[in-house]
């Protein structure tokens, strides 16, 4: 089992101690930029639906600590930190949050719909399961063009549920498409249980009648998730062979920043903040091992603190969208008979009665 | 008489439909231990139990089937799809299916079904959560399309829809969830499927609006009524089958029409009522129909240009300016 020996590892044959500490620092900064939005929704600077990452922050970071710049990720709507952690300053994040400009899509997407075309961080779409196919078909293309690098397909667990994510299987397979089927098992979707959800609850066994091998690994520990996406990737790389990985942790709070919870034993949901905090383990973990003392993690709480603080400033500074181009990215062949830049201010001017 | 929530309405309607049939039963995501995300279903689950409130995992396309299929049997679901957008992922087993099974068998089997969900947008759910689809389902022949606007005419239309024997697409919208109206207790009063309502009276212009857009246009009625525009507000209620005389015999009287819907501009429901007046009701015509309808974008999730994407009540005065610059015309 190349799991467990994979785990056997001493800590420092595993990573550097500058890898270890860059782990932290990212997992650090996903927690407090996910904190410091919900505070931001609450004070109505954002609004939708915004779903935090709470409780994922080494299932995200592992993630990206495996994948090469060749690599390409399509995710589910809960996506903040995986764009951060694959590269992205936390400033244009927070300013898509907020509907500016410079947000990562221009302040068209908000919260469920980021994307970064330099990262290949090619986006949050959040109806449910519809970023599945949309990744095997960027592994389709990266095979057709003979390119290296394989593709993630992030989903939460409640999305193994749903129709397309069993096509997507079918056709990677047959097609052998570099593609990963990375299931981010926080417990729930929404309300729903994986139990009462999935009748194979063992997320990671769904592949089986594709004949798509799969894995389970603990999402709250950062070095594991990093080292089966490793082996599996490079596998799906060289051979065309997807996979499932089924990463486990805890949802912090409610499915989206309204949700109080209440269908939650609220004791049940403490223990499990404590339980599977992957920050805390970590952070346990580098201390035991000598690789960090408490100065050190205080300093990095405290430049966490600030960049969260200076990407807040940056999106409160950002100007808004203009309504001049309201129809700017509306397509990317011009043809006549679309509407212009006057058709949108005329428009708004009446919506705005200014008439 | 009571005053309640239109989500009250809702609620109370299907506690009611679930105690007097056994065969009726709820099924949808979220709608059961969460109770409702919109918390329409909220206490039902604890009322009638898992049997009868059917929570599913996220799974539309084969939900919505199996409730075609149980209603093939008998049955008679009543489906929560959480917002109309995730309507798309089960619009084959609606369109292709539901909707054609009685008239395509000649007759034999019905599909005592009622799909109930949300419709357009409010507060920068942004491009995949804001959309309004009532008018695809609305061009389908066999289903039956309807969206009442008060709470009075949920909780009828709501009776009507269970009752029914067909396919019955049930838009509601998150923004009138939490608007208030008077509903008689004790009263098993239905609203015919199908039939218009005129909820207010006026003789210069009639605008024609249905759901959440009717409650902007009885808000404009009253503000245009201090400048001395005498405003008739005709309320759909149903989309199809559409009371194509009801809006008639209201442009017979005024003269004047305009019509406003929140779905995209190009081929939404909004071309159908103008066809529907110019075809049947031309020579009384003053001025040319004026549309209002939503801008043709995936909706932006900015705060203001999501704002102004959408109909609101300037868009409707301005429209009612310019169709009340037209001249009568001497008959
Ligand atoms: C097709 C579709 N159905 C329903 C929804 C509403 N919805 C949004 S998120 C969600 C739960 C998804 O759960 P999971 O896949 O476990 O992801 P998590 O939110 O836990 O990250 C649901 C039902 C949707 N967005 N799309
Ligand atoms: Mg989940």
């Amino acid at each position: 089992m190349a799991e467990i020996a994979e785990a056997a590892q001493p800590l420092l044959e595993r990573a550097t101690a500058d890898e270890l500490k860059h782990y932290y620092y990212q997992m650090l900064l996903l927690r407090r930029f996910e904190e410091r939005a919900g505070e931001m929704y609450v004070k109505a600077k954002i609004g939708g639906y915004c779903h935090l990452n709470l409780g994922e922050e080494a299932t995200i970071v592992g993630l990206m600590a495996a994948l090469t710049p060749d690599d390409y990720i399509f995710t589910n709507y809960r996506e903040h930190g995986y764009i951060i952690a694959r590269g992205v300053p936390p400033g244009p994040v927070m300013a898509e949050l907020f509907g500016k400009e410079t947000g990562v899509s221009g302040g068209r997407g908000g919260s469920m719909h980021l994307f970064d075309r330099k990262t290949n961080f090619m986006g949050g779409y959040a109806i449910v399961g519809g970023q599945v196919p949309l990744a095997v078909g960027a592994a389709y293309a990266l095979r057709y063009q003979g390119k290296p690098g394989v593709v993630i397909a992030q989903m939460g667990d409640g999305t193994t549920n749903i129709g397309a994510f069993y096509e997507s299987l079918n056709l990677a397979k047959i097609w052998k498409c570099p593609v990963l089927f990375f299931i981010v098992n926080n417990g729930y979707g929404m309300g729903t249980s994986v139990e009462a959800g999935s009748s194979e609850p063992d997320l990671w066994k769904k592949g089986a009648s594709f004949r798509v091998y799969g894995e389970r690994v603990d999402g709250t520990d950062v070095l594991a998730v990093r080292d089966v996406v490793r082996r599996l990737r490079a596998r799906a790389e060289a051979e065309g062979e997807p996979a499932i990985i089924d990463a486990v942790s805890f949802r912090f709070r409610g499915h989206s920043v309204i949700d109080a919870d209440r269908y939650r034993d609220p004791e049940m949901v403490r223990r499990g903040r404590e339980l599977y905090d992957p920050i805390r383990k970590f952070s346990t973990l580098l201390l035991d091992h000598g690789v960090v003392d408490d100065a050190w993690l205080k300093s990095v709480a405290d430049r966490v603190e600030r960049e969260v603080q200076e990407a807040i400033d940056f999106a409160n500074n950002s100007p808004d969208p203009k309504f001049e181009d309201l129809y700017k990215y509306m397509y990317a062949t011009p043809v006549p008979n679309t509407p212009t830049a006057e058709d949108a201010i005329r428009a708004v001017k009446i919506n705005h009665g200014e008439f | 008489m009571p005053v309640i929530t239109y989500r009250q309405a809702l609620n109370d309607t299907l506690g009611e439909e679930l105690a007097r049939d056994p065969n009726v039963f709820l099924m949808g995501e979220e709608i059961g231990v969460f109770q409702g995300s919109y918390r329409v279903t909220e206490g039902l689950l604890a009322e009638f139990g898992p049997k009868r409130v059917v929570d599913t995992p996220i799974a539309e396309e084969g939900f919505v089937g199996v409730a075609i299929g149980a209603a093939m049997l008998g049955l008679r679901p009543v489906v929560e799809i959480m917002t109309i957008n995730f309507i798309l992922v089960a619009i084959d087993q609606i369109v292709n299916h539901a909707s054609k099974i009685h008239y395509m068998f000649g007759g034999q089997v019905s599909v005592p079904l009622v799909i109930r969900t949300p419709s357009g947008g409010t507060g920068q759910l942004a491009a995949t959560h804001s959309q309004s689809f009532e008018n695809w389902f609305a061009y389908c022949p066999g289903l039956k399309v309807v969206a009442p606007a008060t709470p009075y005419d949920a909780k009828g239309l709501l009776r009507a829809a269970i009752r029914d024997d067909d396919p019955v697409i049930f838009i509601e919208s998150l923004a009138l969830y939490d608007t208030k109206g008077e509903v008689p207790e004790d009263d098993d009063y239905v609203v015919p499927i199908g039939v218009a309502e005129v909820k207010r009276q006026g003789t210069d212009v009639t605008v024609v609006s249905y759901s959440r857009m009717t409650a902007v246009a009885l808000q404009v009625a009253q503000r245009m009524e201090q400048e001395g525009i005498s405003v008739e507000v005709v309320d759909l209620r149903s989309l199809r089958p559409l009371d194509r005389p009801t809006i008639i015999e209201s442009v017979k009287k005024t003269n004047r029409a305009v019509v406003i819907a929140e779905d995209w501009y190009s081929y939404g429901v909004t071309a159908e009522i103008a066809a529907t007046i110019q075809e049947e009701a031309f020579d009384y015509l003053d001025a040319p129909v004026q549309r209002v309808a939503g801008l043709e974008v995936p909706l932006p999730y900015a705060k203001e240009l999501s704002a102004a994407s959408k109909p609101n009540a300037n868009s409707l005065i301005y429209a009612i300016r310019q169709v009340m610059r037209g001249t009568k015309r001497l008959r």
